[in-house]
Order: structure tokens, then sequence, then C-alpha cells
């Protein structure tokens, strides 16, 4: 069963170093990879802070990096995409510009929080967890970003933005978007 | 320049809180704006995060000021202010925050810069680790023993037992493991102290590595918690660098050494057993105990798990002896605990009190009461795992063995204050929702217990509910408490239970009369307009994202509620009172 799976995630790695050859560029993405866990070591209980590197890297867990890591570290690729689908920091696809995460904890809940997401889930016609269409937003649900006395909260990117109504959390959005959109026509 | 503001320090707090207030604008301002000799200074978090940004004014005569909700502009004012004339704005000033506290753990918080050890150790950092050292293992155990330090993560098992079974179990290598995967939505004290104070932690691990025999240390810390893992690395680095960890630490021939490991985003692993799963590598699920990670733990070694809260009382307790710290609190209950306030309370932020305080006297006295001038309804303590208080039990004393009666917990310090506009069942079903969520799946009662529950919760919610459904949920409660693997499930249901105990009527007003009276179920309210109150302002009717408020310049307008969303942006707009919600 080892050798089989083994043989596999071998044979994975060669497709991409064919692929390269033949001009597709997957040895660049190889080459990220190795270089993202240059500092950590191999060990298989280090499997979690390896992936927390790689999501860093690439922005979410792919299953050719699933495999590669399968390969590096002999943890059968099932048991990481266990880990990767257990923890919810790990996410299975790519994420749009601006991610906005919308406090969920207790205080939040109380002053609130489900308007502020459906008010922009209608903003941006998108449901929670997804991406819209222009790859600009993504929408997610947090636990606790910590500023209780502000709520409700959300968070884009690393700025948090606290006493919200369903009315700023749209303005605000707007005019991000705007400014995006504003960036690309220049 | 005779030197008028020679000596003139500003300390600006800079925790996640803080920062998110806009404290590190502040700074920068503050930074920008200040001569060559004023001092800017980081320090933590003082706990009052209904005030943030503060600043903290020390002038030449050592007097200090305090101001709160400090923006950049008002920075700039204190700042002249204090520059120029050596004078204090009164107005910007905080007065009171700190009554009826008493802050032995929370005491460097917010005073010193967490990223200095000198300032840690000139407030007597690392003293509590010389004294354990100067001492035998034993002897450090007899000590917390005689402390009444009890685990501070919610179970509340003492500590100097904890560390005795440890000590006693067998073994080549030990494990001392600090438990910072604080989950709780709405508890951030652990964050805190991680950011304000992370050699507080340090040393109390060190004191249990000592302790124990254990000679590798393991902080896990949360994913969500950036600064407090920049904070904590950067200390434990310096404590590296100062031989206050590493090898013969103080010349007593003790090792000890600290790394942190992150968590990834799953709230089970606040449990012992699915933490160690954690760092090994896995999935982070709990397993049965027996054997308890004191014999087989940490890839199969003795292991002795604390939180962090705990890790920093031991710290005090071997500072300053036991018996300072058991003069706090009750017999049952010694010390102090840290209580995070939020919800719909005044003054919102970390408290420090001792134990035997009533509960009525942490929300009305410490936290100012509920703010808005609403009604109180009811107080949640011990987030998902605990229960709700309503109104004649507020004279508890908080302790763990009178709070567990009443069917909440002392837990892990998250008090949430709900007041009239809060709806109990709504409340049950959003801790219900978290912990079925969080739920890892191994057991059944747990993995099915907690969907069910949530099931007839959603439907009562939406209106649906059936005449037997409290019954079923207590039944079904009582069987995922007492079957459940480990304690996410085991406490799982008593929200649901204290709500169902002390707020049925509101259980019953959802089912039968498909009411909801605080207007918190969207699916049980309507909104429309009062014909008396609407001036045809249209500035409800051009906000609505449905389209569903008609009426023309001047003319009473009216919702259509086939097309209304209840989203309630058109109660933000109305500036006349005219929407009604029922």
């Amino acid at each position: 069963m080892l050798l089989c799976l083994k043989i596999e995630v071998v044979s994975v790695k060669e497709v991409f170093l064919m692929n390269e050859k033949y001009g597709v560029d997957c040895g660049k993405t190889y080459d990220r990879f190795e270089a993202a866990l240059s500092e950590t070591g191999n060990d298989a209980s280090l499997i979690i802070p390896m992936l927390q590197a790689l999501q860093d890297e690439f922005g979410y867990i792919s299953d050719d990096v699933i495999l590669w890591l399968s390969e590096r570290t002999g943890v059968f690729a099932s048991k990481i995409r266990g880990v990767v689908t257990f923890y919810s920091q790990f996410r299975t696809s790519p994420l749009g510009k601006n991610l906005i995460r919308i406090c969920f904890g207790t205080a939040c809940h109380v002053n609130g929080a489900q308007r502020i997401a459906d008010a922009l889930c209608d903003e941006l016609s998108v449901g929670m967890d997804e991406v819209t269409p222009d790859g600009l937003f993504s929408i997610e649900k947090a636990m606790c970003l910590g500023c209780c006395s502000l709520a409700p909260v959300m968070a884009i990117g690393d700025e948090i933005y606290g006493g919200l109504t369903p009315d700023k959390a749209r303005k605000i959005v707007r005019e991000i978007r705007d400014r995006e959109v504003a960036d690309v026509e220049n | 320049m005779t030197g008028r503001w020679q000596t003139l320090k500003i300390k600006v707090g800079l925790a996640s809180c803080s920062i998110a207030a806009g404290a590190q604008k502040v700074y920068d301002a503050l930074s920008s704006l200040a001569a060559e000799d004023v001092q800017i200074c980081k320090a933590g978090c003082l706990g009052l995060c209904y005030l943030e940004p503060l600043i903290e004014v020390y002038d030449d005569e050592g007097k200090r000021f305090l101001y709160g909700n400090v923006t950049e502009k008002t920075a700039a004012e204190i700042y002249n202010s204090h520059a120029q004339f050596s004078r204090e704005i009164s107005k910007y000033l905080v007065s009171n925050g700190f009554s009826r506290q008493e802050r032995l753990i929370l005491a460097r918080c917010g005073e010193i810069d967490p990223e200095s050890l000198d300032e840690a150790m000139a407030l007597g950092a690392y003293e509590g680790l010389k004294n354990a050292l100067a001492m035998t293992p034993d002897e450090v155990i007899e000590t917390m023993k005689a402390s009444g330090l009890r685990g501070r993560g919610g179970a509340g098992f003492p500590t100097g037992v904890k560390w005795s079974l440890a000590r006693a179990s067998k073994g080549d290598e030990k494990f001392v493991i600090c438990n910072a995967d604080e989950g709780d939505p709405g508890a951030f004290m652990d964050r805190s102290i991680l950011e304000s104070d992370p050699h507080a932690v340090i040393e109390g691990l060190a004191i249990a590595g000592f302790a124990v025999g254990a000679g590798r240390g393991i902080i896990y810390v949360r994913a969500e918690y950036p600064l407090a893992v920049k904070r904590l690395g950067a200390a434990i680095k310096q404590a590296a660098e100062n031989g206050i960890l590493g090898k013969d630490i103080f010349d007593s021939g003790f090792d000890f050494t600290i790394e942190i490991k992150q968590g990834a985003g799953a709230f089970v692993c606040g449990e012992e057993t699915a933490m160690i799963a954690s760092i090994e590598g896995g999935r982070g699920m709990p397993r049965i105990r027996p054997p308890y990670p004191a014999e087989r733990g940490l890839f199969g070694k003795p292991s002795n798990i604390n939180n962090v809260e705990t890790l920093a009382a031991a710290a005090f307790v071997m500072n300053n002896g036991a018996a300072a710290y058991a003069a706090h609190g009750t017999d049952e209950s010694a010390g102090t605990k840290v209580f995070a306030l939020a919800g719909k309370v005044q003054n919102g932020g970390l408290y420090e009190v001792p134990f035997g305080m009533t509960v009525r006297d942490l929300i009305f006295e410490v936290g100012g009461g509920v703010r808005g001038g609403k009604g109180f309804k009811a107080v949640q303590m011990g987030g998902p795992s605990g229960g709700c208080l309503p109104e004649e039990k507020l004279d508890t004393e908080i302790g763990y063995a009178a709070l567990s009666q009443t069917g909440a917990i002392v837990g892990s310090g998250g008090v949430i204050v709900l007041d009239e506009t809060s709806c109990m069942v709504d409340l049950a079903k959003y801790f219900l929702a978290f912990t079925q969520d969080e739920s890892c799946g191994k057991c059944t009662f747990c993995r099915i217990g907690t969907t069910r529950m949530l099931e007839i919760l959603t439907r009562i919610t939406n209106g649906e509910g059936e005449a037997d459904d409290v019954q079923r949920l207590e039944e079904l409660a009582m069987q995922v408490k007492e079957n459940a693997l480990c304690g996410l499930g085991q406490t799982a249901p008593n929200p649901v239970l204290t709500t169902i105990k002390y707020f049925k009527n509101e259980y019953y007003e959802h089912i039968y009369q498909k009411k909801c009276s605080a207007c918190a179920c969207t699916s049980l309210i309507n909104y429309s307009i009062d014909e008396e109150k609407c001036t045809g302002c249209t500035a409800c009717s051009r906000a609505c994202p449905a389209g569903a408020i008609t009426g023309a310049m001047k003319e009473k307008h009216i919702i259509d509620t086939e097309k209304c969303t209840k989203c309630g942006t058109c109660l933000d707009r109305c500036r006349f009172g005219a929407i009604l919600v029922q």
C-alpha cells in the first residue's frame, strides 16, 4: 500500500517536471513549494506548520501541494488531506483579493452580525465562503476577532472596522471596490 | 530648554483590541510629533476596552494621567498641553476604571512594554522562578496546593494536584504544555495576557516544568492571535538570550526550553487530548481518558497541560507566596479570576476580580450596567460550555461550586450581558450552532445529538416549533451530556438547558404564539410603518435594498411584506421612529 502510493506520488512530481520541459509552468510552482518549506523540518509532527507555510505562499492548499508534501514527509496524502479539511484555517480553493471576515463572536452576534453579513452578501451578490466573480472579494465568518467592545466588527485584510451598521459596511466595501476598479483602469 | 518636559513620557496601549480601535495611528501621530527627549513607549492592554485607544502620560513629577478614546487629534492636544504648559486636559481623563479590581495576574499588563524583558523584570518577572528553583519540586507543588489555585481553563481542577500527578508518572522525558487555544467566542483574557505580559506565562511554564520534571515546554497558541505569537516569540528569545531559558537556569542545574505551536482553527483543540493529537501533527480529535495526559500524553510521554491564566497565576504564587494568593477570593475558590465583559454592557473590557464578588457587582459596578439605558435580561457566563443567569440569580457569588449550582460556570471567564432586545432561544441556537460546527465528529452523541438539537432550535426560531419540542430538547440534551466523549460534547447542551430552565416562557412563546418579543428572530417579525410618524421623507424607500418600500415624497410610505427581507436598513435610516418592528 505504502509502495503503491509512493510510486503514484513520485509520478505526479515527474508529470510536473515533464510539463515544465514542454513549457508548462509547474516547475516554478514546485520551487515555490520547496522555498516555503526551507525553514521547517521534515518530521511528520510538523505537518500543520508546513501546511501553514504553504498556505502563506500559495493562498490555499491545492491537491498538488498535498501530493508533494506527502512525498516529502512520507505521510499518506489521505492523512494530510484529513488534516487540511479538519482545521478551519486551511482552504482548498483560492481566495478573492480582499478577504472580508465578519466576526460572529458572541458580542457581535448579539449586536447584529447577521445583519452585517446579509447586507454584504447582498451588496456583493455572493454567499458566505464564496468569491465574487471578479475575484475582488471573498466573505468568511470569523469566530471572534477579539475586539468585542467594538461589536459588530469585520476585518478586511488586516484592517479592522468596528461599530458597524449594514449601511456602513456596504459603504466601506463599495469604497474598496471603486478603488480597485479605478486601479485597474489606470 | 530648561527641561519642563524633559522627562515627559507617553505610553500608548498597543494590543490587538487597541490597534483595532486605532491605537497604532495614535502612536504614529505622537511619535512624529514628539520632541527628541520625549519618550513615546508601547504598552500592552489595560483591559478598559471601551475606552480604547488609551494613552498614559507621565509628567516630570512622576504624576500619571490616563486618557481614553484618544484620536490622532486629541493625542496632539494632550501632548501639546503637557509638553508646553505641564497641564492635563481633564475632559479627556479617564476616571476610576479600576475600582473593585484586584489585579494580581494583570498587574504588569498595560504597565510594561511587552517587548522589553528589562521592564518586566523591574516589576518582578522571574522572581517566582528563582524562588521555585531554590526549592525542591515537591516543595513547589506543596506551595501550589496551599495557594488553592485551580485550573482557569474551565474545569477548575486544582493545579497543585495536577502537577503532583505528572510528577509521580514515570518517564525518561516529560512535557509541560501551555494551553493558549482560547476558542470561546467572547473570551480574550489569554490573548491579552500573552500580548501584554508574555513573560508571566513563560515564567509559569518554566515553574511547571521544574515541578513535574519536564525539560521541554510547548505553548499551543490559537492561529487567530498573530500578535500574541509574535510577542511571545520575542519574549522567549529574550529569555533564552539572558539565561532564563536553556541550560542550567539561574545556576540551578535545571534545563528548560520552550517552543510555540500554532493551532489551525479548531475549538475542540482546547481539550487536552485533542490538543496533543494536534501537536503531534494530526486531526485534533480527543480520545478516551484514562489514560490521562499525566500518564500518557504528548508522543506517549507524561505531560502536564495548564491554561495561560493558570500559569500566570502560578508565577504570582511562587513570587509572593501561597498565602498572598489565598488571601484573595474565598476558601473554596481562592484568588482572582479575569473576566471578559462584552455584549450589551456599558464598560466592556477585561477585569480581574476576586472570587466571592457577586455576579451583580461584576456587571453593574465593574461593568457599569447595561448599555443605552435598556433593561437587563440575562448574563451568559462560560461561553458555549456555560449557561445563562436571569436577574434573580445575580446575587450568586462568583465561585466554582456556587455558579455550577445555577447551571452557569466560571469557565474561561467570558461574560456576555444581554438586554431586552436579546432573544434567549436565538442565543441558545447561536451557541449550539457553534458547538455543532466545531464538533470533531468522532463520537455519535456529540456529532448527531448536537445536529438534531440544532434542527429543533432552528425550527422553533423559524416559527415552525412543535408542541413537545422543549421536552425533546431536554431529553436529547441529557443524552449528549451523559454520553459524549469529551468536554466539548458534555457541556454543549448547557446553553440550551439553562435557557429552558430560566426562560421557558420564551420557548413557549416562539412555539405556540409564533412570536419573538425580543424581535431578534427574523422569521417571526414584520416591519411596518407608523403612519402617524411617517413624514414621507423617502429616506427609507431610497435605502431599501429590496425595493420593498413605496410612497411618494411627503406621503405616507408602505412596506410590502412580501418583498421585505427584514434587513433593518429602514430602521437605521428613519429619523422619526416611524418604522415598527413586531
